[in-house]
């Protein structure tokens, strides 16, 4: 790098354009937060449902899965579950497991009570309903 | 104080005989030496990471693996929380080593620094053991995560008092730095050394953030893992970068405190709105699809200007360290970046393409050369420079550095081939169950693609030879002197 830029311009550029880009944050952040409301399917954020997200983390399930496309990459997303099998097939699904098939992926059994089962497929029927601009892409998620 | 021996070492390297690496070295400053502990236990959890790495990745491909004693996602978390926990090991380790020698004065308190060390090792340690030695659920409720809930959530899986421990591990740590840096010399490479640790802990509290709506979980989740690993943990390695590059290039310190600005300044200004490019499908607007496509765009430029960095400062050394392994970690530390973050990064990152391949192997892909690449090998580098020094020397025999440069090639080239299996497999998955008018199921899709998760496995099975040898090179001798 040329000689005229000096190690000061260069300290000043840095600390310049970090506050100012975190401050743009701020702002979209701010104006993001203000969107949301028509977004965020927040008018079905019953008690249930919130049941429903704490046994959807205290069971580890984005271990395996993902949700809105972010987790691991094992199983199957489950963001548009809901619309993909439907409440009763998830419930049957998950009291089934382990399926003990030879060499399938297993998931465990989580032995969650009828009332638990309801209160995940909320968080599920809830998650699938939030506006994520279309994606997935297809059913298969 | 300087003794004249290293002082020697250090002025001569026209005189073969004055540069005898195997000469008693000692420390600029002795409190230095309490990093050794931080390296030691970091490359010890790094192996555990990669026994449970190969653990998933046989899990792939013979699913009913090790089930039901460690199912998949017990060994994922123990995978990533290990690959954390050993970086913030390597990045404390770094920040006790360089902090005192930048500053030119003795730590402010080595025994907290290793007291700190401790609790942070048990607390780790136990949590390892909770995860493999109980459900999860279970887990939670011993923990007390029903008076603040934060577990459960991708990395941020630790129980709600490691999260505690955590932070209070980080502020031990940042004071004892801090109080080292106000009353010492202030250089521009202890000054982004400082910032970016400081941001680390700062975004860490976010992860005490978990509202019941999950648009707004999801979005400030994001505040603790992008604005670490793609904004502040980039500012610590850039510091970690220069601070060995001024050691063993001998290039005047103010050209490369200046790339050092100018690497970490192009890193905050695409890094911090580059946020977006998590913002596509979760629920926020649909705007974050330009913002975050336009300027997740640019962050290959901070890791393509790191690598130039690399290679010119090497280029224009002023003498020839005897220590060749932690010039050629430097150099592939920033090659590796670019690809993993930078290249691979960019592959998916516009909202067009990342719409077909968010949430699939294309990720994963990503996620393995850009931590790899990025904070593991920056760790290395560190590792490869001062732990000879602590040990006594100014670097290791030629038979020591030889071993350390073949382990270095074996785990790069065995990332290298994961991304590539994990991409093929990735572009196949989002072809079969994205696109075209019968996709298939999410399942019926992973099983044609098993051909690449086994070649996957055997690349894992490389690195894992290669990091054995990256720990036998600690243990051997040599009675060759390596030659400057």
């Amino acid at each position: 790098m040329s000689a005229s830029f000096t190690k000061s311009t260069a300290r000043n550029i840095f600390y310049g354009g970090a506050v100012f880009f975190f401050l743009l944050f701020l702002a979209l952040t701010l104006d993001t937060v203000q969107a949301l409301p028509k977004r965020d399917n927040r008018a079905n954020l019953t008690e249930q449902v919130a049941r429903g997200k704490k046994l959807w983390e205290v069971n580890n399930c984005i271990g395996c899965h993902t949700l809105l496309g972010e987790g691991a990459y094992f199983a199957p997303e489950l963001g548009n579950v809901y619309q993909r099998r439907g409440p009763e097939f998830i419930k049957a699904w998950i009291k089934a497991q382990p399926t003990g098939a030879p060499g399938r992926r297993q998931m465990p059994n989580f032995h969650l009570n009828d009332a638990e089962l309801d209160d995940l497929v909320a968080f599920l029927k809830y998650s699938s309903e939030i506006n994520t601009n279309n994606w997935p892409p297809n059913i298969e998620g | 104080m300087t003794s004249p021996v290293m002082a020697t070492a250090r002025s001569a390297s026209a005189s073969a005989a004055a540069n005898d690496p195997l000469t008693n070295v000692q420390l600029k400053y002795r409190t230095q030496a309490v990093a050794k502990p931080y390296f030691v236990a970091a490359i010890g959890l790094f192996v555990g990471q990669i026994v449970f790495g190969l653990i998933m990745g046989l899990q792939y491909v013979i699913g009913d693996f090790l089930f039901p004693a460690i199912p998949f996602n017990v060994a994922r978390m123990v995978h990533t929380n290990l690959l954390i926990v050993w970086l913030l090991f390597g990045f404390m380790g770094a920040g006790y080593y360089l902090i005192p020698e930048e500053s030119e004065r003795e730590l402010h308190s080595p025994k907290l620094a290793i007291l700190t060390f401790w609790v942070f090792l048990v607390a780790g340690a136990l949590t390892i053991v909770g995860y493999l030695a109980v459900p999860y659920a279970t887990l939670a409720q011993m923990t007390g995560n029903d008076l603040l809930p934060t577990m459960g959530r991708e990395f941020l899986e630790q129980p709600t008092i490691t999260k505690i421990g955590i932070v209070l591990v980080a502020l031990s740590f940042l004071f004892n730095l801090s109080m080292t840096v106000l009353k010492g010399r202030k250089t521009s490479i202890s000054m982004v050394m400082m910032l970016g640790l400081w941001g680390l802990a700062i975004f860490f509290l976010f992860s005490f953030y978990n509202p019941v709506n999950l648009v707004l979980d999801k979005y400030f989740w994001w505040w603790v893992v992008h604005l670490w690993v793609e904004g502040v943990w980039e500012l610590i390695m850039g510091a970690m970068l220069a601070f060995v590059l001024v050691k063993v290039t001998g290039v005047d310190r103010e050209i490369i405190e200046k790339w050092l600005y100018v690497v970490i300044a192009m890193t905050l200004i695409s890094g911090i709105i580059g946020t977006g490019h998590h913002y596509f499908w979760i629920g926020a607007p649909a705007y974050w699809q330009v913002w975050g496509s336009v300027f997740s765009a640019l962050e290959p430029i901070p890791f393509f200007m790191m690598t130039l960095f690399a290679f010119n400062v090497v280029n224009k050394r002023r003498r020839e360290h005897p220590n060749k392994a932690a010039v050629l970690w430097a150099l592939g530390t920033g090659v590796m970046a670019f690809l993993g973050a930078g290249v691979w990064g960019f592959l998916h990152t516009l909202a067009p393409v990342n719409y077909l391949t968010h949430g699939t192997q294309i990720t994963a892909a990503h996620g393995h050369m850009a931590f790899y690449g990025a904070y593991a090998m920056v760790v290395m580098t560190m590792i490869s420079y001062s732990m000879p020094l602590m040990r006594g020397r100014e670097a290791n025999s030629n038979a020591a550095q030889m071993v350390e440069m073949w382990s270095f090639w074996l785990m790069t080239i065995a990332m290298v081939l994961i991304t590539l299996f994990l991409t093929a497999a990735g572009i196949l998955q989002v072809w079969m169950q994205r696109m075209g008018d019968t996709p298939l199921s999410f399942m019926a899709g992973q099983d044609k693609i098993a051909f690449f998760y086994w070649l996957r496995e055997a690349s894992g099975v490389m690195f894992f030879i290669g990091l054995m040898l990256y720990i036998a090179s600690f243990f051997i001798r040599g009675n060759e002197r390596a030659s400057a």
